[in-house]
């Protein structure tokens, strides 16, 4: 959920992302950490005299209360409201003032502030970003009127899209008892009625420096970011109460699930499966090392097995793709999505992809195939050093995720070492009917001949 | 004095941060131009290709053929299948994507220092060996064809198609490049061969290259790349005749918010006053949160989650769009908003401290689109189809200081045209309907 634009991780869908975390040595990361627990990641890029100052809190949706879903995002549109210090909006009209971009995105672990200058004003920045960490000044017309910003902005993304709103039918059935069942947005009965205390609740506890991730990218030095950082953000406070991170956990999943999505709207019916999987945790992201390198396998693209199987040996798919996206505190998913080609049936789609999955499961791997991936993997490491404000995503994401600066930067020795049976094993492990749901976007009965 | 002393400090601090780009012109030993500018501290090159006229360049009744053709020129060359290809390309760990749109055909390349003559061997293949294997066309075809069901469910897509016919009616600007269900189905090989012809030419070429490469590298790489393209390829288009008349036009859609698409005629970038449209669209509805749509609209009445305006400079026809989207039962309202804001803009211009907010802004915003190679290359090519001068890039923020009150009063009087506006309603909003703008 964005402030602005629609960049979001919500909807996987139909979008072949390619989430590939990745570090390396030589990336130029420094990190440290202040006296009241905040975390400090300096990404350094000399190239341009230009800044991405970020502020990642470990909070998201998936951190929420009973009953106030999508306080978390609505708190972030809050955020750009008044302090003790400035006025509603002047934050924003203040980078812009200084020639920058400002904006910030919730997802389930996290919620992120960022925004990108010129390098000299980042002291600015920090003065500003810490203001409103302390000092949020929320007013009943400020709640009144931003709840509709909200509610136009679940209008344009979810109610106004089939496919987000299958999406969430979808991860409502995986998870049975954890909060990732629950959209980021909020589901639009609950956010009719957030309010004033629903939202500094959240604010009061979460907006800590010892719940924080500061992350600074560009053309800094380590030692005058630290500075300011003790200037700006060492003065506040830590949270004493700050509650440790337990959500409610799945329980084992036994049973095979099946959502059928019917709406008018839809003009391309397709089936989409997940399983519940392990995600990457600290010190153990082996298996979440294979999934990341069997989606690649199964649905990364024209050379794909998924690809080959079922849109080029035959013609039941114009589209297939798989996705897991290991960057997650809790159990995540690993995602099939296939779209049926002219005078092909959902179910022979689901048929097809189901009887690849097994046949994958007896060939297995192409030597070659993963060979290439890995050299690929490598390669993203030179590439990523073209791309600070990515390193810099990367580590914030990963910092508010339960995972470590040590993890993000052994991951990619990690996916160099996943072997052929790891993969097998970990696809053995989560590729099971038990664990999946599958689901159907489809038109009106009546509209279907 | 004191006073003095700090008021032109703050100045100084203000400068925002200068894009330092340094453009080397290549002319390779076969004639092909290109802009360069080495970054030798990461081994790899990003390389932006473009060629104009792109897909308005479709044969009579052939619409989609260049959408279709370009969709194919990953999926096969010289002797290697589609499979054949991809598998090439992911053991160079390069990447290629083509793209094509109104005005162009871009291709975008990355690849290694350590393997760039295999890469652009390969890419060169793709270009100038296109298979177009009868499988391929019917696999891509197939893609485009459930592309094109999904955008008439779309309500972006139904505004964008239903503004672009009132607008440009025949122009090919007045449909969309990707084509309808029966153009697409009766697209022939020989039709994106022809396609292919039209559009890949040197005539309409321009190149942009950034990284781990030197000007005595990159000649050779040049001819080796492109010089056997032909000389010329199709007539370019015409100037499209942009007629948009005030009024609504409301398609009727079910679902929960209306989308609407506004605009009127706009402005050529190469228009001496085209900085000063600039600064007054960043007042009016820019994208930031400051401008006055999005602080009326949104801050001050909740209506929508986003609201903007923005200048679409084509090379054959010059808008100024902008794009609302709210509950049906609350589009009419911000529609009203949006329409005063027009007028108001309109007949006072902008005030002193919104110009020079504007100009920060945009001094400020512009060193930051220089984030990367590959973002370099495209602004380059950018620079080369209109037009500018190689140290345009030192030059462009001076452009925007010199913009006075007088410019952007004469320019809003001159452009805006609050009863000229037409707004596209996708959805069933409640109080509008299709007609003359509502007194």
């Amino acid at each position: 959920m964005t402030r602005l634009r629609a960049v979001t991780a919500l909807i996987a869908a139909l979008l072949p992302l390619a989430a590939w975390a990745q570090s390396e040595a030589n990336e130029n990361v420094t990190t440290f950490e202040l006296d009241n627990g905040m975390q400090v990641v300096v990404v350094e890029d000399h190239r341009a005299p230009v800044v991405t100052h970020m502020l990642w809190y470990k909070a998201g949706s998936a951190d929420e209360p009973k009953g106030a879903s999508g306080v978390a995002h609505f708190l972030e549109h809050l955020l750009f409201k008044a302090t003790d210090n400035m006025d509603a909006g002047e934050f924003s009209a203040t980078v812009a003032a200084n020639g920058g971009r400002d904006n910030a995105f919730t997802s389930y672990d996290y919620t992120a502030y960022y925004q990108r200058v010129a390098a000299d004003r980042l002291g600015l920045m920090m003065k500003m970003e810490a203001d409103r960490m302390e000092n949020l000044l929320l007013t009943p017309e400020n709640i009144e009127t931003e709840r509709d910003v909200i509610i136009e902005e679940r209008n344009q993304r979810t109610e106004n899209n089939p496919q987000a709103l299958f999406g969430e039918q979808m991860n409502a059935a995986q998870y049975l008892n954890h909060r990732y069942g629950v959209p980021i947005i909020g589901w639009m009965h609950e956010m009719r009625t957030l309010d004033l205390e629903d939202a500094l609740s959240f604010y009061d506890i979460y907006y800590s420096p010892n719940n924080a991730v500061l992350v600074v990218a560009g053309d800094v030095d380590p030692e005058e970011v630290r500075e300011l950082a003790e200037t700006h953000y060492g003065v506040i406070p830590a949270e004493p109460d700050l509650p440790e991170r337990l959500r409610t956990e799945e329980p084992p999943q036994t049973a095979a699930r099946r959502v059928i999505f019917r709406d008018a709207r839809v003009a391309q019916p397709y089936v989409s499966r997940s399983y519940i999987a392990p995600e990457r945790d600290a010190g153990a992201q082996e298996e979440a090392a294979a999934l990341t390198i069997l989606a690649e396998i199964l649905g990364g693209g024209t050379t794909s097995y998924l690809a080959e199987k079922l849109q080029f040996d035959t013609r039941v798919a114009v589209y297939s793709g798989a996705f897991y996206r290991g960057n997650s505190l809790d159990a995540t998913t690993f995602d099939l999505v296939v779209v049926p080609g002219p005078d092909v049936s959902l179910q022979e789609a689901e048929d097809a992809m189901d009887a690849a999955l097994v046949s994958f499961m007896e060939e297995g791997i192409d030597a070659e195939q993963l060979e290439r991936i890995k050299l690929q993997l490598r390669a993203q490491q030179i590439y990523a050093r073209d791309d600070a404000d990515g390193v810099a995503n990367r580590y914030g994401a990963a910092l508010t995720s339960g995972l470590t600066v040590e993890d993000v930067q052994a991951w990619p020795d990690v996916l160099q070492a996943v072997t052929e049976e790891d993969i097998m094993a970990a696809a053995a492990s989560v590729l099971r009917p038990e664990g999946s749901v599958t689901g159907w976007l489809t038109k009106p009965v009546e509209a279907v001949q | 004095m004191r006073y003095i002393l700090a008021m032109m400090m703050a100045v100084v601090l203000a400068l925002p941060a200068r894009a330092d780009v340094e453009i080397t012109e290549v002319v390779s030993p076969g004639g092909i131009t290109a802009w360069l500018v080495e970054e030798p501290s990461i081994p790899f090159t990003a390389m932006e290709l473009r060629f104009r006229g792109g897909a308005s360049l479709d044969a009579p009744g052939k619409r989609g053929a260049t959408n279709l053709m370009t969709g194919l020129l990953e999926e096969g060359a010289a002797d290697m299948d589609a499979r054949a290809f991809a598998r090439a390309l992911e053991g160079l760990a390069a990447s290629f994507s083509y793209d094509v749109g109104d005005d162009a055909l871009a291709v975008s390349a990355r690849f290694l220092t350590e393997n760039r003559d295999a890469a652009v061997e390969l890419l060169r293949a793709s270009l100038l060996e296109p298979a177009f294997d009868p499988e391929a066309v019917e696999r891509v075809r197939q893609q485009v064809l459930t592309g094109l069901l999904s955008d008439e469910k779309n309500p972006e897509e139904l505004a964008a198609r239903a503004f672009d016919k009132l607008a440009y009616g025949d122009h090919p600007y007045g449909t969309s490049y990707t084509g309808t269900v029966d153009s697409v189905s009766a697209l022939t090989r020989d039709d994106l061969v022809a396609a292919h012809d039209a559009v890949l030419a040197k005539d309409r070429l321009y190149v942009g290259v950034v990284g781990d490469i030197t000007p005595e590298e990159l000649g050779p790489l040049l001819d080796e790349l492109l010089g056997d393209l032909p000389e010329v390829g199709a007539p370019l288009p015409e100037m499209a005749e942009v007629d948009i008349p005030g009024g609504v036009t409301v398609i009727d859609f079910e679902t929960p918010q209306s989308v609407a698409l506004f605009g009127q005629p706009g402005m050529a970038q190469k228009d001496p006053d085209f900085f000063a449209a600039t600064v007054l669209n960043q007042v009016l509805g820019g994208g930031s949160f400051e401008s006055r749509l999005m602080n009326e609209v949104r801050e001050k009445r909740g209506l929508t989650y986003g609201v903007y305006s923005y200048l679409v400079p084509r090379d054959y026809a010059a808008t100024y769009m902008g794009r609302v989207a709210s509950a049906n039962d609350r589009i009419e309202e911000a529609i009203a908003v949006i329409r005063d804001e027009w007028a108001k803009a309109a007949s006072e211009g902008v005030t002193e401290d919104e110009l020079r907010d504007a100009k920060t802004y945009l001094t400020g915003a512009y060193p930051l689109r220089f984030d990367g190679n590959a973002p370099i290359a495209r602004i380059m090519v950018g620079m080369q189809m209109l037009g500018l001068p190689i140290d345009y890039i030192a030059t462009r923020n001076e452009m925007v200081e010199a913009v006075t009150m007088d410019d952007v009063k004469r320019v809003a009087d001159e452009l805006l045209d609050p009863d000229g506006l037409h707004f596209v309603v996708v959805g069933q909003p409640e109080g509008l309907e299709t007609g003359p703008l509502p007194e």
